[in-house]
């Protein structure tokens, strides 16, 4: 009897099964994910998520018997008071009699739960889609490095050893030293060993040997097996990791006239553009600007949570913007997207000073500028000023998206319209 | 409960296994002579449980996405409490590999050694359908075998034409064995040399039944008639995956070498089907033996005892047929009763038993009658020879009829006259070969245009799953390459009952 310690053993034997049934249930998964995120809330989005899938493409079939026809005895147990000849009304649903029916794998296996990790939740859920102008910018030099394998060197730590080389290394100077192989030796000692007559060729030959096994000896204890000079270690440089960052700029709209309903389809869309920046570079940052008639810097539990009165000024929302990138985000070291929620309102005198500064100060500045405007479910189809305003703005070539969402389940497909892969070409060409 | 009366679970440690293996081989050896491969124990972790349990339980598998599948079904609901792990795998190879999980306690160790290493182990070595169809020797050199060659193949021919084939093979395992044999025993060991001959033999030849260009100077092709053709294709035949592996017309040589591989496997795991019930009721027996004479020789104390007592009574638990947890016949509870019950009509029969059970009845050497039913029968045939209409009673066996129609009858009960059928269909019910359809491969029509006919024997007016049996003919026919019928004719007075064909979706030569 033998008994093995596997416990230590590799884990997930069986990933690459899992990455093949992965790929084989792509499209239900897809489907499956999408219409997670329209029904889940936003704080479960991207964690450890279950989703129910169509067992279709993952049917494997098999030729049964069918439970439908023909005529059949089932032994049961546990009979309590029936006699032979007693009838019994047939149950509703087939299979509740079945004695080895039912239990069968692949039997009534319409739909499939199954948990995706994050990353595999997020990989679906973003698939196509691409930042533009993705990592243009580097963060300060300062701060990563990463090891880089380098040719060898002939000093180094002991755990960089390159034994390979080494070992090359020795045995060409052995040969070329003429280092003797331990089995000559062995034959030589051996052939001593042999020559047991005392008789003068004998005693001769004898001679010769041990002279030949003395100079043998003496080159293999002279001549190193691995001697310094042979060996070689993996040699490193350090290479600065570019590592870039990007700021997300949340503006929105929080006058009384913005529902419940209008922030939260704008929280999702901007839970969506930050799990999809989160996946993109390695730090992300976000701003949550809220403005009335005046716009404040707050953090996100405000941001979502507590409404405020007072008129609706687009503008200062864009200046408190300026005003953090300026005091926190030079613009040669992060990439800024900014993403503005509203209902459209804004004082009439104000939409000038909005495409102003948008064109002349925000634009030029943002990676990306996304513009939605939230709606009641149902609402009535009115173009708002802050619509037009922009409208004139894109017409004029100015690089904003724009999208009117009025239903939660809009909000991922509109997002993926923004950010489809093809969009790119469109954008290639604005900003240096 | 209070702690100071409730047993303490123990933990276990390398040298406790091997006290209690070499505790458990006594009474194994001397007690119930089993005669057993040597063991190697694994103690795994739950993860690699359940990695072992979604690849059909075999340590080495090749890969493929339903076993994706299935880990993912059974880590769900192990991480959701609603099933249990198995507390132990046991592999039929020689030496005879049982893994067992670390989370287990002391006892439970114990437990599952005996059950496991000894129980299966020797039911493995010793019943006949085993020696006859498996290969313990070599099935984990052969996996090994199988694995790297379909991961040659996806990396020569790409991960989709291998899983086309493997979808097709999977879909046809069941009508992959051959259930009569005809063959000496297998050596999986040679099958990779097989492998490169075959190849390097079917390079050479072709097939003369297939040719399409005519001969030069010759007249058509010959026109073979029906007893020639169905000679030399060997036809009728059961084994659909070995009559495409030979002959299907369109298939490469790896994609041939792929049927076969799953042809292998699904040999290879027939007699479990069809012994599962002995199987788990040898080693449910053996273990419950083992433990009760640990107990009485002091190895294990009470604590111990009540803790087993609690896992096995679990185990062997039979809800009756309305209870909302059953779902058939529990294997582990009528193998368990059975070997019980064998044991009591051995050593105190009465007078029923006697004349029931006439050969073994008041025989005395349990042991030899046991050893000898494990090593001889199947789940059906034991049940025929051996169940008591004590055992019936206890278990309150009943038969009910459905005709698919009317009301259901209750055609017989555990009584005197209910004995006889209630034992006839119960094992009628364990019979593997009734209880899947009887499928074969009876033409192909050589002059026209290459379609390949099955017929299903259909009894008692049972036919197949419509459904699913297009989608099986689907995948058939894109082996073959060409269109597949399959008939159902009723078995006892040959009239057609229903058709079925499929065409070939896609080549898969494309």
């Amino acid at each position: 009897m033998n008994i093995v310690d596997r416990r230590l053993n590799p884990k997930g034997k069986s990933l690459s099964n899992r990455r093949r049934f992965i790929k084989r249930a792509r499209e239900q998964l897809t489907e499956a994910v999408r219409k997670a995120s329209g029904e889940r809330s936003l704080t479960d989005m991207g964690g450890d998520d279950k989703v129910w899938i169509k067992a279709d493409r993952l049917k494997e079939p098999q030729i049964r018997h069918s439970g439908e026809h023909g005529t059949r005895d089932y032994v049961l147990p546990g009979n309590r008071q029936f006699e032979e000849g007693d009838r019994i009304k047939r149950p509703e649903s087939q299979g509740g009699g079945g004695g080895s029916e039912g239990s069968d794998d692949g039997e009534g296996q319409d739909d499939f739960q199954f948990a995706l990790s994050q990353e595999e939740f997020l990989d679906i859920f973003f698939d196509d889609l691409e930042l533009p102008d993705l990592l243009r910018k580097q963060m300060k030099s300062s701060d990563s490095f990463t090891p880089v394998r380098a040719g060898h060197a002939i000093s180094g730590t002991i755990s960089n050893l390159n034994l390979k080389r080494t070992m090359q290394n020795s045995l060409a100077r052995r040969i070329a030293l003429k280092r003797p192989h331990p089995a000559d030796i062995a034959a030589t000692e051996a052939e001593i060993a042999a020559l047991l007559g005392e008789d003068d060729e004998t005693v001769a030959r004898r001679a010769e040997l041990n002279v030949q096994l003395e100079t043998h000896q003496r080159r293999s204890r002279r001549i190193a097996f691995i001697d310094p000079v042979d060996v070689r270690y993996n040699r490193f440089e350090l290479v600065p990791q570019p590592v870039t960052s990007a700021v997300m700029f949340c503006l929105m709209d929080v006058s009384g006239s913005m529902t419940e309903h209008m922030k939260d389809l704008a929280k999702r869309f901007y839970k969506l553009l930050y799990l999809f920046l989160g996946r993109r570079y390695k730090n992300v940052e976000i701003v949550f600007i809220r403005h009335t008639h005046q716009a404040r810097e707050v953090d996100e539990e405000t941001f979502f949570m507590s409404t405020d009165t007072g008129g609706t000024v687009v503008s200062t929302a864009f200046e408190e913007m300026l005003r953090v990138v300026a005091a926190r985000y030079p613009r040669d070291q992060w990439n800024i997207y900014a993403a503005q929620a509203s209902d459209g309102d804004n004082v009439g005198m104000d939409n000038a000073r909005v495409a102003m500064v948008l064109k002349q100060k925000i634009l030029p500045l943002c990676q990306y500028f996304a513009y939605i405007e939230v709606r009641e479910e149902g609402g009535r189809e009115v173009t708002t000023d802050l619509w037009r305003t922009y409208d004139q703005l894109i017409k004029a070539g100015q690089p904003i998206a724009m999208r009117k969402v009025s239903t939660r389940s809009e909000i991922y497909p509109v997002f993926r319209d923004l950010f489809a892969r093809d969009r790119q070409a469109q954008r290639a060409g604005h900003e240096p | 409960m209070n702690h100071s009366t409730r047993p303490q679970k123990q933990d276990w440690d390398f040298d406790s296994l091997r006290r209690s293996y070499d505790a458990i081989n006594d009474i194994a050896l001397s007690e119930l002579k089993l005669d057993l491969y040597p063991n190697q124990i694994e103690v795994i972790t739950f993860e690699q449980m359940l990695d072992a349990y979604s690849s059909i339980g075999m340590p080495l598998m090749y890969r493929h996405w339903s076993f994706g599948k299935n880990f993912a079904r059974d880590e769900i609901m192990y991480r959701h409490g609603l099933r249990n792990l198995a507390y132990e795998i046991v592999i039929n190879s020689n030496p005879c590999i049982a893994y067992l999980m670390e989370e287990n306690s002391s006892m439970m160790q114990t437990l599952v050694i005996s059950h496991a290493c000894f129980g299966h182990n020797h039911f493995f070595k010793n019943n006949n359908l085993f020696k006859q169809w498996t290969d313990a020797d070599g099935i984990l050199d052969y996996l090994e075998f199988a694995k790297g060659y379909i991961a040659r193949c996806e990396e020569r021919h790409g991960e989709e034409a291998v899983e086309r084939i493997l979808d097709a093979a999977h879909a046809l395992m069941p009508q992959g064995v051959n259930r009569y044999p005809r063959r000496k025993a297998l050596n999986l060991r040679d099958e990779e040399k097989r492998a490169r001959e075959r190849l390097e033999e079917q390079e050479r030849n072709y097939n003369e039944l297939w040719r399409s260009v005519p001969a030069a100077g010759a007249r058509s092709r010959p026109s073979y008639s029906q007893t020639e053709r169905r000679n030399l294709l060997g036809l009728p035949e059961e084994n659909v995956l070995y009559f495409l592996e030979k002959n299907a017309p369109l298939l490469k040589t790896w994609e041939r070498e792929v049927l076969r591989i799953v042809r292998q496997v699904a040999q290879y795991f027939y007699p479990q089907k069809q012994t599962k019930m002995m199987n788990e009721g040898c080693a449910t027996f053996v273990h419950y033996y083992v433990m009760n004479r640990l107990h009485q020789t002091g190895f294990l104390d009470e604590g111990a005892m009540m803790e087993f007592f609690q896992s096995h009574t679990g185990a062997v638990y039979q809800p009756d047929f309305d209870h909302p947890g059953y779902s058939g016949i529990n294997p582990y509870a009528l193998g368990f009763g059975m070997m019980q019950d064998i044991r009591r009509v051995c050593e105190t029969p009465t007078d029923e038993d006697r004349a029931w059970l006439p050969d073994i009845a008041g025989k005395g050497d349990w042991v030899e009658v046991l050893k000898d039913g494990w090593a001889n029968h199947r789940d059906e045939s034991f049940i025929r020879q051996f169940m008591s209409p004590e055992l019936m009673r206890k278990m309150k066996f009943f038969d009910l009829h459905d005709d698919s129609k009317s009301d259901l009858v209750v055609k017989a009960i555990h009584n005197e006259r209910g004995y006889h059928m209630v034992r006839t269909n119960l094992a009628n019910q364990f019979d593997v070969v009734q209880n899947e359809p009887e499928i074969e491969v009876i033409d192909v029509d050589l002059d026209g245009d290459r379609r390949l006919m099955l017929q299903h024997r259909v009894y008692h007016g049972i036919l197949a799953k419509e459904k699913d049996t297009a989608m099986v003919l689907r995948h058939m026919a894109d082996l073959w390459g060409y269109e597949v019928t399959l008939t159902e004719v009723a078995a006892d007075t040959d009239v057609v009952l229903k058709t079925h064909s499929a065409a070939p979706s896609r080549g898969l030569g494309a």
